[in-house]
């Protein structure tokens, strides 16, 4: 389908940007990459008046690493991120997970800031935000904030954002190089939405129990969500078979996602359990690999 | 009234100037104000891959990009590949020919597309690369195995 008609405007900078969207009294949406915005407007699920177009606001696509962490300005690309040379080290989980964003086509534009406004269910970065604890720097009317990921989903395809706000940052926290970790997701086809997805990291002590775990999981229900109930579990503990069969039961135990066209609740509540598992025994094999 | 957007860009090398509705896709742009049908759309929505077109030399889809978006950028359609006028192959088109990697030719432009950007870049690109970049193309009739051997064929050419 066509989307129906809006106007369009390209400000130059970011003050201009949140003037137009704050005097659009809620009927304006900002547009960068397009890639979710725009399939979202061609079946009139959206019918904006009028489309900010933020893609041209100078300063907002870098990539920076610090001791605080990573840095993602809003108008970073997939592909950005795909071809960092420091991400590989500076965050592997992120660059993991992009792997398995969408397509080539998408990622070439997909930013990440429309990514996390977008607030798919199943969105990988989402997921990824909320495991890693990141914050999301917003810019409004009233001045800049910074807001948690937990508190920033707050449901299907819904953020905390007010109307006037523009995503300007994403901050993964500093990530140390001693975690283990693992992504692990399941599509029917390659670059199809995550039925189900699960990130993992945590450290481990010298006695080989793990310290300080973060699981969170995605597609398998309103929001992305940790997983409480497993970084209980697994604290303390040692990767081994044993706890892995553990914890796929108890993933899929924590998770009530509804049934949809997609798949039935059941079968992704099955699936997280699965993934759950492979997640975990794939994160003690990267240790071996290292330490080898 | 909504007003028209000025919009100016690239077009396999040729400036246009145009005055556009904002909501008209780059897709719907250049098949029906530049007549450029080599660009086919298949599902409006960025699942299939048929009209991608490389925008300032990558691959993207040209329903999920504005025409008014694409102002100031480079274009190049599948008319604006390398050796590609009429009775003159490129590449990549030549190994199709002779692979028969293409039966309906719906997909073919998208495909062509996304192979020539892929192989710009990373002309030793492998078959699992080249399978895993497809996977944004849809093909219906051929299947990728006839595809992915005429795109691994015409990487000799990319490498010079």
């Amino acid at each position: 389908m066509k989307p129906s008609a809006f106007a369009y405007a390209r400000p130059k900078t970011l003050d201009e940007a949140i003037g137009l969207l704050a005097a659009s009294g809620g009927e304006a949406k900002a547009i960068a990459g397009g890639q979710s915005l725009m399939p979202m407007l061609a079946f009139r699920l959206s019918t904006p008046k009028l489309l900010v177009d933020i893609g041209r606001i100078p300063d907002l696509d870098r990539i920076d690493v610090d001791e605080s962490g990573v840095h993602l300005g809003a108008l970073v690309r997939w592909r950005d991120i795909e071809r960092d040379p420091n991400l590989p080290e500076a965050h592997p989980l992120l660059v993991a997970a992009v792997h398995h964003i969408a397509h080539y086509q998408i990622r070439n534009r997909g930013t990440i800031g429309g990514s996390l406004a977008h607030a798919d269910p199943a969105a990988e970065l989402a997921g990824i935000a909320v495991t890693c604890e990141a914050e999301i720097t917003a810019v409004g009317r009233a001045g800049r904030r910074k807001i948690k990921a937990a508190d920033f989903f707050t449901g299907p395809l819904m953020t905390a954002l007010e109307p006037d706000e523009l995503i300007v940052e994403l901050r993964l926290p500093h990530w140390s190089s001693s975690r283990r970790w693992a992504f692990e997701e399941f599509s029917r086809r390659r670059g199809d939405f995550a039925l189900a997805g699960v990130a993992l990291f945590y450290e481990v002590d010298f006695g080989g129990r793990i310290r300080d775990p973060h699981v969170g999981a995605f597609g398998i229900g309103d929001r992305p969500r940790r997983l409480r109930d497993i970084e209980s579990l697994i604290v303390g503990r040692e990767v081994g078979e044993a706890l892995v069969r553990e914890v796929g039961a108890l993933a899929a135990r924590s998770v009530d996602p509804d049934d949809d066209i997609h798949a039935p609740g059941e079968y992704r509540r099955a699936l997280l359990g699965v993934l759950t598992e492979r997640a975990l025994a794939r994160s003690a094999d990267f240790s071996r690999k290292t330490s080898a | 009234m909504i007003e028209g957007v000025n919009t100016r860009f690239r077009v396999n090398g040729k400036a246009v100037a145009l005055n556009v509705e904002p909501r008209l896709t780059l897709a719907d742009c250049l098949r029906y104000e530049l007549k450029l049908t080599g660009t086919h759309i298949g599902c409006e929505h960025g699942v299939c891959g048929a009209c991608t077109v490389l925008v300032d030399g990558e691959a993207v889809r040209s329903c999920l990009i504005l025409a008014a978006q694409a102002d100031g950028m480079d274009i190049v359609t599948v008319e604006g590949l390398p050796g590609a006028k009429i009775d003159e192959l490129g590449p990549l088109q030549s190994e199709f020919r002779k692979h028969h990697a293409l039966q309906c030719g719906f997909c073919t432009p998208g495909i062509l597309i996304t192979a020539h950007a892929l192989l710009s870049e990373e002309p030793d690109a492998d078959a699992d690369r080249i399978r895993d970049v497809l996977s944004g193309n849809l093909c219906r009739c051929t299947g990728y195995v006839t595809i992915v051997e005429a795109v691994l064929a015409a990487r000799e050419a990319y490498r010079r």
